[in-house]
């Protein structure tokens, strides 16, 4: 393959009235991610495209995107991999507004991370040393602190799309953290910023947002913990 | 539009964070974060291999201090780190850590529950504090949450263009809302600059994408001296293709470095420390094996490479310690560590040099500070040791915040012509940004900037001489004169990413010019800086910091005593 289409979303919001598609054509290489693609049209084709990126190694989060029917970081895709027939198609993360291409408005979804209060809580003082954990507690939390807040799982989601409350599962990965980490002793009160019809109770168990995790976070299995921690709490089975 | 601020703080990186954490517990009601990217997407999320402190932690470090992490940081600078910094930080180093921990790091855990440690290069202990192998990720997000608890202000994704001095004192900022395209000034009592390395001068980089070193060229464009800036750090093991670093943790754990021959090939040039040498060392080890015709693909594209094997540590150690290693190797070079040897070359990682500043941030302008990466306390002299650089963001980002707020808590409101200052400072970008989109065209500044990426990295490159730095610099130079041809093409306001490349441009060209010229002048070989020509180090004429100052006609060096006072030079031997 020489060459390959990139057809990507465009609209700025100086020139058009509409958002539309357009279709470049981009020489490949072997490895070529959809991330380097873009990174091509800008500096050769076209200097007003627009999208965020940072480190190009999926650790950063700046680069999701809809690409080919998926919701993936354009830095850890390959082009050969998101080939619909010759033609990769790149779109912005749905359910928040365009700024411009591919960069979209995500004050909703930092908002709603601090929402859940995403920081250690312990008022005990400080001890001279470290806090100690044992491996095993300190497992209790692995996955979710792979957490890279890069959206892709909250535009994946349906329940977020049809509510502008719901935290989303960024947020309550966040939360579910915190809540079975020995250190935090605000377990009553995550319950409290989470258990509720725009928290946990959203949730409808899609598994979208599993589907989109580029980090491999089981975001549902971590809601689903929360959700038995309230039940548990208010069945009088827990005590916070 | 003016925003004022007592505090300002430029880069959401760990420096910046902890600096706005310091101001803001010392007493300053109104800090704010500038940051070109929402904070925890800055290069510190990057950082994978661990943190330095001697926590005396490990089974066989139970002996280690203070002292002797100085001692190793300071060896490991080849003797141009400042020891009384490097004293400040190996102190400081116990303290931040466990501040990070009580603040919820998850660090990786011993069996006892202490926080977990591992072997280094250059270091005598296993000091290396580490969260598996994500430990920037780990410690920027808790800093982040941090900020957040305390609702300190972000201003993301605006971009800082200039630093306005006048009379020698910081008065301001002009900046662009990268959303909207909007200019606007910003009146600071005090700002700080975190903005980060300079690693995207150089092709074959470990950075992210954004490390033009913007920050360093601001504040050299604005006449803060810049300090050391030709020692950059090659790692010895970015995978090869894309330059991705694979941690210096992966050697830390047991893994293997090897030629085309499958020989441990450390054994001839650091026999006692092997694959755990210093950085220097080790680069220019796998670089040799690579020019002598031991290593792999050695007249293939993207250049030769040497094995990091890592297969006999076993999945389990592999998926317990190093997991992002495998996942970036599955994602990013179709192979699997535990079943094949990872391709791995030097490549361009950590910016020494950088904002000449003092151990409290200060540099020779009154109310501008420096911290992390783009300043040069020094530290890490003409080497950097790993897991001495997250260190450094949190042990200097706190002390400058500190001296931030005494320095406000002192009366020193802002400058009394900043308003004036800070209206022609306008006035001078929004003449700039006109020049560019009105240039001539007839250059192209992507290109120009590979051309500048690629001169840098093999003119000053692992191995230099006069011959290679001196064509490296005029070509430096020739880009310059070209870089007045280029324009940006793009006349849209709102995330004009063709404007922001081709303003930085200008930096980078400047910036190289300062590493150049700066390794030109040493004829000596230090660290990071080895000379075919001059093999030795020379203590007697160069064990001093090189201090390049920005004039119109190009750079201006200066040199300045190296601060000793515990350990006298002595020869390096790993």
């Amino acid at each position: 393959m020489e060459n390959f289409k990139l057809r990507v979303f465009r609209y700025d919001p100086e020139t058009d009235a509409e958002p539309r598609y357009q279709t470049f054509t981009v020489p490949y290489r072997d490895g070529m991610t959809v991330l380097e693609a873009l990174i091509s049209v800008l500096e050769k084709q076209d200097s007003s495209l627009a999208f965020r990126y940072s480190c190009r190694e999926a650790i950063c989060g700046s680069c999701a995107m809809y690409i080919s029917g998926a919701y993936v970081l354009a830095c850890r895709v390959q082009v050969k991999d998101a080939l619909e027939g010759d033609t990769v198609t790149v779109s912005p993360l749905p359910h928040m507004k365009v700024i411009k291409d591919l960069v979209v408005d995500m004050s909703k979804f930092w908002a709603n991370y601090e929402r859940v209060k995403p920081w250690l809580i312990n008022d005990a003082p400080e001890p001279e040393r470290e806090r100690r954990q044992s491996p095993a507690d300190r497992a209790r939390y692995n996955k979710e602190i792979d957490c890279i807040l890069c959206g892709a799982c909250f535009a994946a989601c349906p329940s977020g799309a049809k509510n502008e409350q719901y935290l989303g599962a960024h947020a309550l990965v966040w939360a579910n953290r915190f809540f079975v980490d020995s250190r935090d002793t605000a377990k009553k009160e995550r319950l409290e910023l989470t258990a509720n019809e725009y928290g946990v109770f959203r949730c409808h168990t899609v598994f979208n947002c599993v589907e989109a995790c580029p980090k491999h976070i089981n975001q549902t299995e971590a809601i689903q913990n929360l959700k038995k921690a309230a039940m548990a709490y208010r069945l009088g089975l827990a005590r916070y | 539009m003016q925003l004022n601020h007592q505090v300002v703080i430029v880069g959401g990186g760990l420096a910046g964070l902890r600096a706005a954490i310091a101001a803001h517990d010392s007493g300053v009601t109104d800090v704010v974060i500038i940051s070109q990217l929402p904070p925890v997407r800055s290069h510190s999320v990057a950082a994978a291999g661990g943190i330095n402190g001697s926590l005396a932690n490990h089974p066989n470090s139970k002996d280690d201090n203070w002292e002797k992490h100085m001692f190793d940081t300071v060896k490991g600078s080849d003797f141009l780190a400042d020891q009384d910094a490097a004293e400040v930080m190996a102190k400081e180093a116990v303290p931040r850590i466990l501040e990070m921990e009580h603040w919820g790091c998850p660090f990786s855990r011993n069996e006892d529950g202490t926080i977990a440690q591992r072997p280094f290069g250059g270091a005598g202990y296993p000091r290396t504090c580490y969260a598996s192998d994500k430990t920037g990720h780990a410690l920027l997000h808790t800093m982040y949450q941090q900020t957040r608890k305390r609702g300190i202000k972000v201003l993301q994704e605006y971009v800082v263009l200039e630093l306005v001095v006048r009379d020698g004192r910081a008065v301001g900022l002009v900046a662009i809302n990268f959303l909207t395209g909007e200019l606007l000034t910003v009146k600071a009592n005090a700002i700080l600059f975190a903005t980060g390395g300079a690693g995207k001068i150089y092709a074959h980089s470990t950075n992210n994408l954004l490390n033009t070193g913007l920050g360093i060229a601001l504040a050299y464009h604005a006449g803060v001296p810049i300090k050391d800036m030709e020692f950059i750090q090659f790692h010895p093991t970015g995978l090869w293709g894309t330059n991705i670093l694979m941690t210096e943790g992966c050697r830390g754990e047991g893994g293997y470095l090897v030629n085309n021959l499958g020989e441990r090939f450390m054994v001839k040039y650091a026999p006692k420390a092997m694959e755990l040498g210093p950085r220097d060392i080790v680069a220019r080890s796998i670089q040799t094996e690579i020019n002598e015709g031991r290593g792999f693909n050695l007249s293939g594209p993207g250049g030769g490479y040497v094995h990091l094997d890592l297969r006999h540590l076993g999945e389990a150690k592999i998926d317990d310690r190093l997991p992002e290693v495998r996942e970036i190797c599955k994602n990013f070079a179709g192979l699997d560590p535990v079943h094949t040897p990872i391709p791995v070359q030097p490549s361009q990682h950590y910016t020494m040099g950088g904002i000449d500043t003092n151990v409290h941030g200060e540099t020779q302008v009154a109310g501008f500070y420096a911290a992390g990466e783009c300043a040069c306390v020094s530290v890490h002299g003409a080497n950097r040791l790993g897991g001495n650089s997250l260190l450094d963001t949190i042990v200097f980002g706190k002390l400058a915040g500190d001296h931030m707020a005494a320095y406000v808590a002192g009366g020193s409101g802002p400058a009394a012509n900043a308003d004036a200052a800070l209206a022609d400072a306008l006035t001078h970008i929004q003449q700039k940004i006109t020049a560019l989109q009105n240039g001539a065209g007839t250059e192209d500044g992507p290109t120009l900037r590979v051309e500048l990426q690629e001169t840098m990295f093999h003119h000053i490159g692992v191995f230099r001489d006069e011959t290679l730095m001196a064509d490296g610099l005029a070509k430096v130079r020739q880009l310059r004169e070209r870089y007045k041809q280029v324009n940006v093409r793009h006349t849209g306001k709102v995330y004009n990413m063709d404007l922001l490349q081709q303003f930085e441009l200008k930096g980078m060209i400047d910036v190289a010019e300062a590493i150049a010229a700066g390794a030109l002048a040493r004829k000596e070989s230090r660290g990071s800086h080895a000379r075919r020509d001059f093999t030795e180090r020379d203590d007697v004429n160069f064990l001093r910091h090189t201090v390049a100052s920005y004039t119109p006609d190009g750079v201006k060096l200066d040199y300045r005593p190296v601060t000793i006072t515990r350990f006298q030079p002595e020869a390096r031997k790993y």
